[in-house]
């Protein structure tokens, strides 16, 4: 019987070509909408969330002065390296501390010249930043100690000074010092944020200040946080603590700010995720739409077809094999159209991918929930009004214009 | 002579209620006997085409009996006179009722497919039901590409193809022009005769009824009269 239905089904999608690519159409027009937007939706939030997380993870930007915008009066107040030992012996959950001095220079070498900023930390600094130093070293203990002249380089310094040249142990000159390239950071591209260290030479801090800068002040520190603690409770304690010892009059602001790379991924992730769920919500409409299609073209193809039921019953069709027979039809209409849709989103989410830089990953639950809400719209929608056309006595149906 | 192949007894049909009912049998009682060739006539609202769908089991009678090759039908399920409708039973319309879009041959295949005869089956026995109403050569062709008489032979090849016990037409001719219409009733003539299939025919028209061996005259929701005729052999 099932087989018999197939060939009446396949014979009756094959005589009505048009009214059976419409009610494909709506099918694939609604899973491909949605899939396609939601995967969009999917992989722009993965890819503000990859470039937040390359800000360093539990990072916290301690820097001099007030808030954004906040300008005028006195100059701000530089921290001191008592000021970073303070945080670090006295916060609990701080794993790394990256003081920073830095200065503008112009780095020469050979006929080579490049203006960039030196960057005067410490080890630290790469592990709280998460940048990887990928041929040469980082500082030793002692380089960092005796404020050796050492340095290591951004990809954007190798790039114009060096071209092709290894920049290992050659000698760079940064204004009147010269210093020993010892190492060359990875290449971060301009990933929206903390794209600063492609353009930067580091060097021990001590070498900075003393011959550079010329005096001890550090503008700014970074705090990388233990992953087990809260940073928002790490930034109140180390602001509370920063003005105790900046003797900060209570009821005033801080003269400096704390900027939690974790607090703006999270308004990030959060603005984000209610974009990407507006996307869906416009799918959602759109499948909507396309479903209302699919309902409209299956209740007026049944219409038309009640007499053709009349017929089937007349010659002695029973009212199961006609049924089956609509069923059949309509699964075979909404699978082709619900694959044919999600073909489409693969395409078009891989073509938008490819022109817009974005890595999308499949997501098969919107795909499958996609399918099958088209799948089942169709073939409710295709079987409820033929099981009351194939319920009603043949001579009415046949009867039926 | 054997019991009759269609029986009817004390038949009466309803349609609507209250004040909008409408009584279109008032106890009809009919033997059939078969191979017998009838032409239904009479008046328009007289019970005729009432009658003919009771017979065919595509209607039930509202009271009475309807005894069919031995089935009580008025105590069947709607499937089970389907069932009866696909073993015994063919239907030729006024309006032809072919699938559109359709070929002429799947037309005709398709009580078979009912039947759930195989491919190769299916379409020996349509193409010799195609054969015998003359229209093998346009076997491929859909109803819009045929006349109304070709039509009508597709619609009589898909009620033969099943050798059925009974051939129901309604109005066959209807719909055509005289010349075709003599041509249909010779081609239900010669079913009767050679295929032995009994034939019950509704009809206007005296000279379709003239090929019928007995004539039977509805008026009212009754039998009004039966007059048993000597066909011109």
């Amino acid at each position: 019987m099932i087989g018999t239905s197939f060939v009446l089904a396949l014979r009756a999608i094959r005589r009505h070509l048009m009214r059976s690519f419409l009610t494909t159409l709506g099918i694939i027009i609604g899973v491909a909408a949605v899939v396609t937007m939601v995967t969009l939706g999917n992989g722009a939030t993965a890819q503000v969330q990859s470039q937040i997380s390359s800000l360093g993870s539990n990072l916290l930007n301690v820097n001099m002065g007030g808030g954004f915008g906040r300008g005028g009066g006195a100059p701000p107040k530089p921290f001191d390296q008592e000021d970073v030992d303070a945080v670090k012996n006295q916060i609990g959950g701080v794993l790394e501390i990256a003081p920073q001095a830095q200065s503008s220079v112009t780095a020469v070498y050979e006929a080579q010249n490049w203006s960039t900023t030196v960057n005067g930390t410490t080890n630290g600094y790469f592990a709280a930043s998460s940048i990887a130093v990928t041929s040469g070293r980082m500082f030793t203990a002692a380089e960092e100690q005796a404020g050796k002249s050492v340095c290591v380089i951004g990809d954007t310094v190798k790039e114009n000074l060096f071209k092709e040249t290894d920049p290992l142990n050659k000698t760079l000159r940064l204004n009147a010092i010269s210093c020993n390239v010892i190492g060359v950071m990875a290449k971060r591209g301009q990933s929206g944020f903390g794209g600063g260290q492609d353009d930067s030479v580091v060097m021990p801090i001590k070498a900075v200040q003393r011959r550079l800068t010329g005096n001890r002040d550090i503008r700014s520190f970074q705090v990388s946080v233990d992953p087990a603690y809260d940073t928002t409770a790490v930034s109140t304690a180390i602001s509370k603590l920063l003005r105790e010892r900046r003797n900060t009059p209570t009821g005033t602001d801080d003269d400096f700010n704390i900027f939690d790379a974790k607090q703006i991924s999270d308004t990030l992730s959060g603005a984000t995720r209610t974009l990407t769920g507006l996307l869906a919500a416009v799918a959602a409409v759109s499948l909507i739409v396309g479903g209302i299609g699919i309902m409209n073209i299956m209740l007026v193809s049944v219409t038309e077809r009640t007499r053709e039921i009349g017929i089937r019953l007349a010659i002695g069709a029973v009212q199961r094999e006609v049924l089956m027979q609509f069923l059949v039809e309509a699964v075979t209409l909404s699978a082709l159209g619900g694959l044919i849709g999600l073909l489409l989103a693969f395409g078009l989410t891989t073509g938008i991918s490819m022109a817009m830089g974005m890595v999308l990953t499949f997501d098969i639950k919107i795909n499958l929930l996609a399918f099958s809400f088209a799948a089942i719209i169709g073939v409710v929608f295709g079987y409820v009004p033929a099981k009351r056309a194939a319920a009603l006595n043949p001579i009415e149906a046949l009867r039926h214009e | 002579m054997t019991e009759p192949i269609i029986q009817l007894r004390g038949v009466t049909k309803r349609f609507g209620t209250g004040v909008n009912a409408f009584q279109a049998l008032k106890g009809v009682n009919l033997d059939i006997n078969r191979g017998d060739f009838i032409a239904v006539m009479g008046a328009s609202g007289g019970g005729k085409s009432t009658t003919m769908n009771i017979l065919g089991c595509l209607d039930t009678p509202t009271t009475g009996s309807y005894v069919f090759m031995g089935h009580h039908v008025e105590t069947l399920t709607n499937d089970q006179r389907a069932l009866l409708r696909r073993r015994y039973l063919g239907f030729v319309f006024q309006g032809f009722n072919l699938l559109s879009r359709t070929s002429a041959l799947e037309n005709v295949e398709l009580p078979l497919l009912y039947r759930g005869d195989d491919r190769k089956a299916r379409r020996n026995a349509a193409m010799g039901a195609l054969d015998r109403v003359g229209l093998l050569p346009w076997a491929d062709h859909t109803p819009a590409e045929l006349s109304g008489g070709q039509q009508q032979r597709v619609a009589i090849a898909r009620a033969i193809v099943t050798n059925p016990a009974v051939l129901l037409a309604d109005e066959p001719t209807g719909n055509l022009d005289s010349e075709r219409s003599l041509e249909i009733m010779e081609l239900l003539t010669q079913l009767n005769k050679d295929a032995g299939i009994t034939i019950a025919m509704v009809t206007h028209e005296p000279d379709m009824a003239a090929f019928a061996r007995t004539i039977i005259r509805f008026k009212d929701g009754l039998v009004e009269a039966t007059e048993r005729r000597e066909v011109l052999a």
